[in-house]
């Protein structure tokens, strides 16, 4: 079986979908003939026509908009924001629309799409191309905020949220789109929405995180091991609604805990989490819970953009901070 | 001097402010006069309902309601075009054009009565869109819709209403332009009732009609007098069968005047004079038709009577349907969120539970 990068998962569960439902249909800028601007829709206009693999108008908001629209009418559309960083005029079809139809209606009409984005920094991109905003969709009710962190979890995660009969937005995590590959098989098997993945088991402390982030949380769980402390590593996968009970468990375990996302620290997701360990953990905890995030301030161009992404060491010396406190 | 583009916006009208035809042959749904009396009947129900409306958001029995006042030729000669199968999307006074697809009055004041549930059409089809507040976001969701129609090669027309102030919006032009471009099933009918809540239409837009603004997106485009219920209906299935038969999307024009205020939390005298209001009133659309079906011999002040006596009769029943009905437990706020209750909201629906028992 050939092994795959993330952004050929994202490419192949498209495809798998496309061949098995006739209602799926993909939309956005460039993702026809081109195949997106990463390759992510690469040849699918070619296998299912340019009915159904649609270039739109470069207007986000005439691509959510349409999107609302086709679901509303028994299509699943999987739209295409070309960066996170232009999802901004989507804005408003999500929340007030798509993320509130089912309910405003009494479930008469439901929006059963995906919103998927290319998503934060540190692949050196123009301006507007590097933010990491999930915690501005975390707050909306009625959406599911989705984002993988590897090949075998875009492709199960993507099938999932292409299934389910609510709205999803999907996060791809640009920096890792082509940083390994992995078998996956093209089974069509989904994951599920409403769990988090445990990567490693450890026993001293708990790396909570998502996205690009879960590959230097691993790093670091790598040499904490080598100092002697057994760091357990959660990939949340599915941001909203949230498996809470998993950290909760590993928390509790553990005693200490470690957020790690790239988002600005204030009112990023890492503070929901914060909160609810303080909630429902909080004399399980042997140490504050430590947060590592991008700071309070815009990403950085790229040639300071490492400098605001959470690093291996940062990490590293925070779970230390958690051992250290008892 | 070489022209690159030029272009006209046709203007059409069949009577006049005195219910006088003005010379043009009319079309053919107009001379089955029995059902000229249908469309009349159901715009004076329409205004005996929106009465209603006001009269029970006056007692405290509604919350903030948007009056059709004014509206009823636009709003029943765009309903009474639609299939079936068509879908409305709507902004959020056009009764008239609801109450012909199947709408209950019950529902419409049940949703301006708080409660979600009159979004839940019983009657009218399940795939016309409920009330869209937000302005304009309801025109792309009928271009989706059309471009939905047009991949499953569906023989159906997705239809948006919207203000003159809403046709400012960038979701307007949006629904346009990917209409045009794709050549999508779409209407999208600008009632122009001069006024968004304060702010006239000249300060709206610089366009000499609103009606053009379809041009540059490659669509048909027509202005006609709101006000003529025949002018609005015959457009509307002249676009109909253009977008029916794959030859594209429509901009229909519809010139009318807002007779009432904006919503019962607004004041119209603050910022127009009563002089304009006065002349607006001259063009009612509901005298005229009658004149009109009157001259015909079709109406007199009987039938009115009994046509009225019946529409309160009507309206009453539906106002006691609606003062009848039970609120939702609180927990309705959890239960339409999601296809199932995600176990992370559980505890958080329990505790209004419990609350609600309190």
């Amino acid at each position: 079986m050939a092994q795959i990068t993330l952004i050929e998962a994202v490419t192949q569960a498209l495809a798998y979908e496309m061949r098995n439902d006739d209602s799926v249909v993909v939309l956005g800028e460039d993702v026809g003939v081109n195949g997106g601007v990463f390759r992510a829709t690469q040849g699918l206009q070619e296998q299912f026509g340019d009915m159904r693999v649609i270039d739109t108008p470069l207007d986000e908001g005439t691509i959510a908009g349409l999107t609302v629209g086709l679901a509303a009418q028994g299509m699943k559309p999987v739209a295409e924001a070309q960066f996170e960083g232009f999802i901004y005029p989507m804005m408003e079809h999500i929340a007030c629309h798509a993320a509130r139809m089912r309910n405003r209606t009494r479930g008469r009409i439901t929006v059963p799409a995906v919103w998927r984005a290319p998503w934060g920094g540190g692949i050196r991109a123009p301006e507007h191309h590097s933010e990491a905003n999930e915690h501005l969709f975390t707050n909306i009710p009625g959406l599911r905020v989705v984002m993988p962190s590897s090949p075998a979890r875009a492709y199960g995660l993507l099938l999932a949220a292409i299934r389910d009969p609510d709205p999803v937005i999907f996060f791809e995590p640009k920096r890792i789109y082509r940083q390994y590959k992995e078998e996956v098989p093209d089974d069509g098997e989904a994951l599920p929405l409403d769990v988090c993945f445990v990567l490693r088991d450890g026993t001293d402390v708990t790396l909570v995180t998502w996205g690009a982030q879960v590959k230097e949380c691993l790093e670091a769980a790598d040499e904490l091991a080598q100092k002697g402390i057994s760091a357990e590593v959660i990939d949340v996968a599915t941001l909203t609604p949230l498996d809470f009970d998993t950290i909760a468990e590993s928390v509790t375990k553990t005693g200490r805990c470690v957020i790690v996302h790239e988002a600005p620290k204030t009112a990023g997701f890492g503070a929901e989490i914060a909160a609810r360990l303080s909630e429902e953990c909080l004399y399980s905890l042997l140490a504050p819970v430590e947060r590592v995030t991008g700071f309070d301030t815009h990403i950085p161009l790229f040639r300071l953009e490492m400098k605001y992404l959470p690093s291996v060491e940062r990490i590293v010396e925070a779970a230390e901070r958690t051992l250290a406190a008892s | 001097m070489s022209i690159a583009a030029k272009f006209e916006i046709e203007y059409l009208q069949y009577l006049d402010q005195d219910g006088k035809e003005t010379g043009k042959e009319l079309p053919e749904f107009a001379k089955d006069l029995d059902h000229m009396v249908e469309l009349y009947k159901l715009m004076v129900s329409t205004r005996v309902f929106d009465a209603k409306s006001i009269a029970l958001q006056r007692t405290g029995k509604l919350g903030t309601y948007a009056s059709c006042l004014g509206h009823e030729a636009a709003h029943v000669g765009i309903g009474s075009a639609m299939r079936r199968e068509d879908s409305l999307a709507v902004s959020y006074r056009e009764y008239g054009a609801q109450l012909y697809r199947g709408v209950k009055p019950r529902e419409v004041y049940t949703y301006w009565g708080g409660d979600e549930r009159g979004n839940d059409f019983a009657d009218a089809p399940a795939h016309d869109f409920a009330w869209c507040v937000p302005i304009g976001t309801q025109c792309l969701h009928a271009a989706g819709s059309a471009l939905a129609f047009k991949i499953r090669n569906e023989p159906r027309v997705a239809v948006c209403t919207i203000g003159d102030g809403g046709s400012s919006k960038g979701d307007f032009y949006g629904a346009i332009n990917v209409a045009g471009a794709q050549q999508l099933p779409l209407v999208a009918v600008i009632v122009n009732n001069q006024w968004a809540i304060s702010v006239p239409r000249r300060i709206q837009s610089g366009s000499g009609t609103l009606a053009q603004k379809g041009i540059a997106a490659g669509l048909y485009c027509i202005q006609v007098d709101g006000n003529d219920i025949i002018a609005v209906r015959k457009a509307m299935e002249d676009a109909l069968e253009r977008a029916r038969s794959g030859q594209g999307g429509s901009v229909i024009e519809a010139v009318t005047y807002r007779l009432g205020d904006h919503t019962t939390a607004d004041d119209a005298r603050r910022y127009r004079g009563e002089q304009e209001v006065k002349d607006a009133w001259e063009r009612d659309p509901v005298p005229r038709l009658r004149k009109w079906l009157e001259a015909k011999g079709k109406w007199d002040d009987a039938k009115e009577e009994a046509w009225k006596a019946e529409c309160d009769d009507w309206m009453d029943n539906e106002v006691n349907a609606y003062l009848e009905t039970k609120n939702q437990p609180a927990t309705a706020m959890f239960d339409y969120l999601y296809a199932e209750l995600p176990a992370d909201l559980e505890k958080q629906r329990e505790l209004v539970a419990s609350l609600d028992r309190k």
